[in-house]
């Protein structure tokens, strides 16, 4: 709870700080000061201390992992607001709205963590999806970032509304909105095919699901919209909230599979929906030029991965998905921050940046290597978490190994910035001068992911005990 | 009524929503479809709340049974407000640029 309240409240004082504070950089650290604090409660409410205690009625239900699951989250956050504040600051003039929208995305993803029923369970999902539509059209002059917003808005609200039909069919079947309602309360009286209700409900949801967190064959909006909105929230849209939609999907589906029960065909239909979320967001990201749309493809395809913690639950999916969701947050929102500063977004752009910025080009590869699962960086067991609890969940050794098959041709374009920063000649401008503090903000986040790499027990340790 | 009339209903208005939003090509109208299949959800919601509620109130007088599913209206009247709020502005802001709320439009981005 202590999340959830303090991440509004600090959302309200952003809007005021606007309105006090004329400084644009003051702003930058009045948010990273709320942040900490937010960070500082969740961690409270971790440790068993309830400093804000709300009796919910069972609506809300807080367990270690979700408060876990907070804690990476806003640390990706910070991580965000420290290396991507100046650019939030160069986005437009409203900075201090941009801030409290960000706090109240991350008021969703709290309640999309600790969500105990149907009726938040929505509630978390619009929370966490009104302020990204401001935040996609936020360049306002800019037809690409319209079209992204008016796309992502359109998108979102209609998966909203097959969601809706979902939880409605849901709660006609079981007349519940709980989560763990394995007894039928009340069943549907005088309709002859009241039994398929409730599975056509769970498609619906399953396949709203699918829409938000751009899995395919409903991810054709994600590289239009990722694209189109400004970079510096296309960095926070593909990290902490594609991040936040799995865990929610993860949860809800972990508790709704025990009611339906996860046969055969669950788990034909997640096979083909993995198999074709890999394909097409690694296959599409080969071909790209622009290094910002090849990363909303690679979205897609570390989308298929974390997918995998949907196929099979078991004690590895847990540490896999709070990972995973480490590995691939801090790793691309390190990425975006270096995109951002580059003055040509295209993969010549990045041609020679080792000689005039050496720091920038040695971390990109670290990130980069991280995304692309080698070891030694915590991309590697993230996607080692994914694929054993697969094996351990039901020996689908074939998807497994269609996965591993799709690793490696990431590596390939992955490598291709690797290779322009290092091995082709050019000049990579910059649109701002880069400041010591943003290196050395780099780096500690470089050598986090590196000790991440090399003892993933460093982050589940803190889960654990 | 038998509640069948309800489901039929509901989920013609719902077809109809989508229908409209996977063909028509004027973001005002493809809105509108969306808000089409909102209000068909709170339709549904309402008559299986009155379903859920009459089945518990056989067998006891004072029952509270089928409340939350209205509850649940009332929060995606106050939700769907608050996407139009965003929605329409998304709209308006497009328009400025544009001089039109063609979807055709949305095309820069297809390269």
């Amino acid at each position: 709870m202590n999340a959830i309240i303090l991440s509004a409240l600090c959302g309200v004082v952003m809007m005021f700080s606007g309105i006090l504070l004329k400084n644009k950089s003051a702003i930058k650290y009045v948010a990273i000061a709320a942040l900490l604090v937010l960070i500082i409660g969740n961690l409270f409410q971790f440790y068993g201390i309830y400093t804000i205690d709300i009796d919910s009625k069972g609506l809300l239900s807080f367990d270690r992992t979700g408060l876990f699951f907070n804690t990476i989250i806003f640390v990706a956050t910070l991580a965000y607001f420290i290396l991507s504040g100046s650019d939030i600051e160069r986005a437009g003039p409203d900075v201090a709205e941009y801030f409290a929208l960000i706090f109240f995305v991350l008021c969703g993803v709290t309640i999309l963590t600790s969500f105990n029923g149907l009726l938040m369970f929505f509630i978390g999902i619009e929370i966490l999806s009104i302020p990204l539509y401001i935040l996609t059209g936020s360049d306002k002059k800019n037809l690409k970032s319209n079209e992204a917003s008016l796309k992502y808005f359109l998108m979102g609200s209609f998966s909203t509304g097959i969601l809706l039909m979902g939880i409605t069919l849901i709660y006609g079947a079981t007349g519940s909105f709980g989560l763990q309602s394995t007894t039928i309360k009340s069943a549907v009286t005088g309709f002859s095919s009241a039994g398929i209700l409730a599975p056509v409900g769970l498609v619906l949801l399953f396949i709203s699901m699918c829409f938000k967190v751009s899995a395919a064959p409903f991810h054709f909006w994600a590289p239009d919209v990722y694209d189109g909105a400004p970079s510096v929230f296309t960095s926070f849209m593909a990290t902490i909230v594609k991040a936040a939609g799995f865990f929610a999907f993860i949860k809800l589906f972990a508790a709704k599979s025990e009611d339906f029960g996860p046969g055969p065909a669950w788990k034909l239909i997640l096979f083909v929906i993995i198999v074709a979320t890999l394909f097409i967001g690694n296959i599409t990201a080969v071909f790209q030029q622009s290094v910002k749309r090849m990363l909303a493809y690679s979205s897609i395809a570390q989308a298929g991965f974390m997918l995998f913690a949907l196929y099979s639950t078991n004690d590895f999916t847990k540490d896999g998905i709070l990972l995973y969701t480490a590995a691939y947050s801090f790793a691309t929102i390190g990425i975006f921050s270096i995109l951002t500063k580059m003055e040509d977004y295209s993969l010549d752009g990045f041609n020679g940046l080792s000689k005039s910025q050496p720091v920038l080009a040695f971390t990109n590869t670290v990130f980069f290597l991280s995304l692309s699962g080698i070891p030694l960086t915590a991309g590697f067991f993230a996607k080692y978490y994914m694929l054993a609890s697969a094996i351990k969940g039901g020996g689908s050794l074939s998807l497994v190994i269609i996965a591993v098959l799709f690793a490696a041709v990431s590596v390939y374009y992955y490598f291709k910035v690797i290779q322009a920063m290092y091995f082709k000649e050019g000049v990579a401008a910059t649109n701002t001068p880069i400041t010591g503090n943003f290196k050395v903000a780099l780096i500690v986040l470089a050598a986090i992911i590196v000790i991440l790499g090399i003892y993933p027990t460093a982050l589940l340790g803190f889960y654990y005990f | 009524m038998p509640i069948q009339y309800y489901i039929y209903l509901a989920l013609s208005l719902f077809s109809i929503g989508v229908v409209g939003v996977l063909t028509r090509r004027n973001a005002i109208i493809i809105f509108m479809c969306i808000e089409l299949m909102l209000n068909a959800t709170n339709l549904l919601l309402v008559a299986f709340s009155k379903m859920h509620h009459a089945v518990a109130l056989a067998s006891n007088t004072a029952t509270q049974v089928g409340i939350e599913g209205q509850l649940f209206v009332f929060f995606i009247m106050v939700v769907a407000a608050a996407e139009v709020s965003v929605g329409l502005a998304i709209i308006v802001m497009m328009y400025r640029n544009t001089h039109s709320v063609d979807i055709n439009f949305l095309n820069r981005l297809k390269n």
